[in-house]
């Protein structure tokens, strides 16, 4: 890779005032025609764009963007990754790619802060007890780290946790992965767009998709605001908009699109070194290096593409937050954002061909996405170089739908959706 | 975050209200008849409009009465009101 980032590099730019430093990626025109166009330069996207350059040898390929790159849920998400999923095919796919997160500042050069700070799900009910303990038997037999925690090592691992037993929903024990964490989003998808452009990958920014044109069953490529690009193959990993796409296309899936929100409060001291989640009051925190609070709330409950949220959504989340983290009470915040996620029936990804030939579909990741960027980008990647999906993303087809085999991670992912 | 125009109470939050889904699926009259191909695109496949959809709501603290809404979800501004049965209004 041309201009590598190192020591060296750093050095060598601090003597000029680092205002040499030469762009990550270019801003070229489209071409008339590529092997393959992605549709959507979010994380997912950019990886598969790099992983098809990469492993495929594909490099007359193209990243087409609405806005700019990591615009979307790759900037609006709250980071955490981890692979304590309960069925096999789940486990496979997040586990497969946190396996690639553990390698990936080495791999694309460039730094993602990924820190493997542990992920801990609490239990707040005797279900939730049951559930994050069978979650945690599963894991271990498809060798994904997961230990079971009684309140009281709950208090131990994460000692600002309030487990008063008379709190509503007092806290009774947790799951904890200590290879799971977080990485610093808009690095992942900085850093593989830069990773991708060196091997030729064309990364053309505001440049919207009006409309796919079809032969018969096959596609011929896209109407785009910057003219008709020619392709055989198109990877649309559009996320909240996959719908959009596919209507182009005329065609359906099983998605409906939401707003998520999250927030963030200002910056104090490291208090919190761990991610703490809780599925029954819907709650989710962790710091950032900055030390700001990183807080995750629900979906609202209808279709919407505005990018905010609902008020009541944030207050229950808020509420919930108060009452584990009694020291937060006075914490201002300062920042609150929405994206829109596309969520399945059975909360599980698609990753798959279509009916249509040369037209694949890598979305569905709903509210947890984030965290299998390297793993989702290395399938859909396999999937459209070969026009066959590889072993672990072959539970994760559209044809699910038709056949009943569905991928049920509703409420068994370890967080509700 | 909306004030939905409930048909039977008046206007409400719209947290007062839960979300039935794309409206006018019609179920299958002869579901025993029915292929997997035809389940699947009736219990799965949405058209998760952005734009101008046509949607089903319940007011689940309310009346707890189902009615149909017309909303533009790339900006959540409601554009009708109309009670099951009746047809969509066609402006």
């Amino acid at each position: 890779m041309k201009n590598n980032y190192s020591i060296f590099s750093l050095l060598k730019n601090s003597l000029s005032y680092h205002e040499n430093w030469k762009q990550a990626w270019r801003d070229p025109e489209p071409k008339k025609e590529y092997d393959a166009v992605i549709v959507g330069g979010g994380g997912h996207g950019l990886a598969t764009a790099f992983y098809l350059a990469k492993k495929h040898n594909m490099k007359n390929i193209a990243v087409v963007e609405k806005g700019w790159i990591g615009g979307g849920n790759t900037g609006r998400n709250t980071t955490i990754i981890r692979s304590n999923y309960l069925w096999d095919a789940s486990a496979g796919l997040y586990d497969h790619a946190l396996k690639l997160w553990e390698n990936l500042s080495q791999e694309i050069n460039y730094n993602v802060m990924f820190s493997q700070r542990g992920v801990m799900n609490l239990a707040h009910n005797l279900q939730d007890v049951r559930d994050l303990k069978r979650r945690t038997h599963a894991n271990r037999l498809n060798g994904i780290d997961a230990v079971w925690l009684t309140a009281e090592e709950v208090k131990k691992f994460c000692p600002i946790i309030n487990t008063s037993p008379d709190i509503r929903y007092p806290v009774l024990g947790g799951t904890l992965q200590r290879r799971a964490g977080t990485a610093r989003h808009d690095a992942v998808a900085w850093g593989y767009a830069r990773g991708a452009d060196a091997m030729g990958v064309d990364i053309i920014q505001n440049c919207e998709v009006k409309g796919i044109k079809r032969n018969r069953d096959t596609v011929d490529g896209i109407e785009t605001n910057k003219g008709f690009i020619k392709t055989k193959k198109i990877g649309v990993v559009a996320a909240g908009h996959s719908s959009v796409i596919a209507n182009m296309a005329g065609i359906r899936l099983p998605l409906e699109s939401k707003p998520l929100q999250a927030l963030v409060s200002e910056p104090v001291k490291p208090i919190i070194d761990t991610v703490i989640m809780s599925n029954a009051v819907h709650a989710y925190v962790s710091q950032s290096d900055k030390g700001e609070l990183v807080i995750g709330a629900g979906t609202d409950a209808y279709v919407s593409y505005t990018q905010r949220g609902s008020h009541d959504i944030v207050e229950g989340t808020l509420k919930a937050i108060l009452e584990l983290y009694p020291i937060f009470s006075r914490m201002k915040m300062l920042r609150q954002w929405g994206g829109i996620v596309d969520i399945c029936p059975d909360a599980s990804p698609i990753i798959s061909k279509t009916n249509i030939k040369g037209l694949y579909f890598n979305c569905g990741w709903g509210t947890g996405g984030f965290k299998a960027t390297p793993g989702s980008g290395d399938l859909f990647a396999h999937t459209i170089a070969n026009d066959e999906p590889h072993k672990l993303n072959s539970a994760f087809n559209l044809n699910r739908f038709v056949s009943g085999d569905l991928v049920d991670e509703h409420g068994a992912a370890a967080v509700a959706h | 975050m909306f004030i939905i125009n409930c048909p039977f109470c008046g206007e409400r939050d719209q947290s007062e209200f839960s979300a039935g889904g794309e409206a006018h699926i019609v179920r299958p009259k002869q579901p025993t008849e029915l292929t997997d191909d035809e389940w699947a695109d009736f219990l799965f496949m949405r058209k998760n409009i952005k734009g101008i959809q046509f949607e089903r709501w319940n007011h689940s603290h309310g009346c707890r009465k189902w009615f149909n809404v017309i909303r533009d979800t790339s900006n959540d501004k409601i554009h009708a009101v109309y009670k099951m049965g009746e047809k969509p209004p066609s402006n």
